[in-house]
């Protein structure tokens, strides 16, 4: 399922990240807010860089709260950064207006999480993914909408489209619901789609089978694809590249099958030993960390995992680790890497 | 310990039998609404109103729940020797009550014993859970979701049960603090020797936890045995597809397999083997009989398929 990733750096680039940062400020009684001096703030993303490129599948991991999500809809514009930039075919996304935002949106899509949410219970099937064409006053005549619409359902495999057009949400399964909301964010054709856990709330043997579909989609339509997912083991099948995200910071990122074959951030390695594996013979390495994700509201200072890094040592507490490269396509952010290891 | 199990208007849980001995685990694995926790329900007789036992018996310890009066049930077999850890356990604690006052209730309820006790047992339970007794004044929203998890498991034993049945116990968790709370039930399992019946539509999770293993399909378990030899040489159809549709991080990337086709209508379930509409390997006779469970000529291992038993 993986693609082959582009070596030269003048690959055209879809989108970009650049430092992009998201503080959200702190709900506090009304009596607070006035008492004290400054507002709390969440640093859901503190700086966050990437570059997606044309028709590459590039995964977002971790776990709750590290802010994976909240860069999704950054990418989107669909809340706006505190800091940095973002850049779609060399378009500077962050400066639009919001008149030219949504003609932008023909081109950027999202597909949500929850299929029992996303989906508007009183819409039928039809007018759920003939919503976006609608909006951006693509078609012409009701018949090219009704035409588009078809096709796309056909794509996904929901056929005959007739018996699904006239439903409503409520009528269809999960795994069928999720699908008319990958339809919706295709029918566009755009060339850019975050994806925010799509697969989560399915079934397994569902699972694999509209992950599969997702995949010939993005492959046949020469999409750029942003993953976001807590499942690793399934990033390995969906993603070419991935970046592994802790506390608002990318800690580690590179093409897919490396990171899972040789973690190199210490975080990464604990993640990948917390997985579990069909398999009750394999022997793996058992690292449990102990303790949970810190408050996102005081992070922890220098490397923020290092409360829970069984390697940390003094440098760790105070000085920030960059993202260094330590072998050809692969960056890693902890101190290990450039000061050797100390222990 | 035997079960025996029941048959519904919407076939929910048909003819399942299995067993489980002191000190073992066994996963019930499945999709959703396949009947594992329907099962699970069952064997504590706590179903809901329009739920039926119509046959079968469930065997404890010799004795047959069925057939027990409905208080000497709640008296003297849940809590005290079976006890259940729900899914979506982390919102079924009381908001407004300390987690060590809910530990303590069903110890005074169904031990008798005063209050200090019970303080006293809830503290080195929270201890046990790896809590920390210091926490017992805590309200559940000032927990993670992890820690409200191992709340529950700390409750579940409370009354130092033989038996303890966990439904999906570590799915709405992430990763990192699913392995530590699998870490804590692995490690409860060997010191107090319990037996645990975990239902997950996880296989992986399940892979982790338990020696024996039965997949249900419709209501119906189609492989049974040793988990090792199960997901290592699966016999049936429908546990092969399901072991190739999970993602793995070791070994070889595979493509992930599915299996095409939807659950069937458990009020109309299809005739001969049930799960026949999406089997590759569908024969005449699938449609037409019903497979039944039996050996396969491995130690304990048992499966439900025309291929294996003869045509």
């Amino acid at each position: 399922m993986s693609r082959k990733i582009g070596r030269s750096t003048e690959d055209e680039i879809t989108l970009e990240a650049r430092n992009v940062q998201k503080y959200f400020p702190l709900k506090m009684g009304f009596f607070k807010t006035l008492m004290s001096k400054s507002v709390p703030v969440v640093h859901a993303v503190e700086s966050v860089s990437f570059k997606i490129k044309e028709d590459e599948v590039f995964g977002l991991v971790g776990e709750s709260g590290c802010g994976k999500t909240t860069t999704g809809r950054l990418l989107l514009r669909l809340i706006d950064p505190t800091d940095g930039k973002i850049f779609f075919k060399g378009i500077e996304v962050t400066s639009l207006s919001d008149r030219e935002m949504r003609r932008m949106r023909r081109k950027m899509q999202i597909i949500f999480q929850d299929p029992y949410e996303s989906l508007n219970p009183r819409m039928s099937v039809f007018d759920i993914v003939a919503e976006p064409v609608r909006i951006q006053k693509i078609a012409k005549k009701e018949s090219e909408v009704h035409e588009r619409v078809v096709r796309v359902l056909e794509e996904l495999d929901l056929t005959p489209p007739e018996e699904y057009i006239y439903r409503f949400p409520h009528e269809l399964s999960g795994g069928q619901r999720q699908r008319i909301s990958i339809a919706r964010a295709f029918i566009l054709r755009p060339q850019f789609i975050v994806a925010d856990e799509p697969l989560s709330m399915l079934d397994a043997s569902i699972r694999s089978e509209v992950a599969n579909l997702l995949i010939g989609m993005v492959k046949r339509l020469h999409v750029s694809f942003l993953y976001i997912t807590h499942d690793i083991a399934l990033a390995r099948y969906i993603c070419d590249r991935i970046a592994v995200m802790y506390l608002g910071n990318i800690v580690e990122k590179g093409p897919t099958d490396d990171i899972i074959r040789k973690p190199q951030h210490p975080y990464t390695e604990a993640l990948l030993a917390a997985v579990p594996v069909p398999d009750p013979t394999a022997r793996r390495t058992e690292i449990v960390i102990k303790g949970e994700v810190p408050s996102a509201v005081n992070p922890p200072s220098g490397c923020r995992f290092h409360t829970r890094c069984l390697y940390a040592w003094d440098r760790c507490k105070k000085e920030e680790p960059k993202l260094l490269p330590t072998e050809e396509n692969r960056l890693v952010a902890c101190h290990k890497y450039k000061y050797g290891h100390l222990k | 310990m035997y079960f025996k199990t029941m048959r519904g208007y919407v076939k929910a849980v048909d003819d399942v039998s299995f067993q489980v001995n002191k000190g073992d685990a066994l996963g019930l694995a499945g999709e959703s609404g396949c009947g594992k926790t329907s099962t699970a329900l069952t064997i504590l007789r706590l179903l809901p109103w329009n739920g039926e036992i119509f046959g079968g018996s469930i065997l404890f310890d010799g004795k047959d729940l069925l057939k027990l009066d409905k208080e000497r049930l709640r008296k003297d077999i849940r809590w005290r020797r079976i006890s259940v850890v729900f899914q979506g356990a982390m919102n079924a604690l009381h908001p407004n009550k300390t987690i060590g006052n809910q530990i303590m209730e069903p110890v005074i309820s169904h031990e008798g014993v005063n209050r200090e006790e019970a303080k006293e047992r809830a503290a080195s339970l929270l201890d046990l859970v790896g809590i920390g007794a210091s926490k017992a004044d805590r309200y559940p929203h000032e927990l993670s979701g992890g820690m409200r998890q191992r709340t529950m498991i700390a409750m579940s034993l409370a009354c130092n049960p033989d038996l303890v049945i966990a439904d999906e116990p570590s799915t709405a968790l992430d990763v990192i603090i699913q392995a530590q709370v699998l870490k804590v039930m692995k490690e409860l399992q060997e010191k107090l020797d319990l037996s645990i019946i975990m239902i997950s539509h996880d296989l992986s999770m399940i892979a982790e936890m338990c020696n024996n293993v039965a997949i249900m399909y419709a209501g119906k378990i189609v492989e049974y045995g040793d988990i090792v030899s199960i997901l290592r040489t699966p016999v049936h159809p429908y546990t092969e597809k399901l072991i190739a549709a999970f993602p793995s991080i070791i070994g070889d990337k595979k493509d992930l397999a599915s299996i095409p086709g939807f659950p069937p209508d458990l009020l109309y379930p299809p005739p001969g083997c049930r799960f026949h509409p999406r089997c590759p390997y569908a024969m005449n006779v699938c449609k037409i009989k019903e497979p039944q469970i039996s050996d396969t000529g491995g130690a304990n291992h048992f499966v439900a398929c025309h291929l294996v038993t003869g045509k």
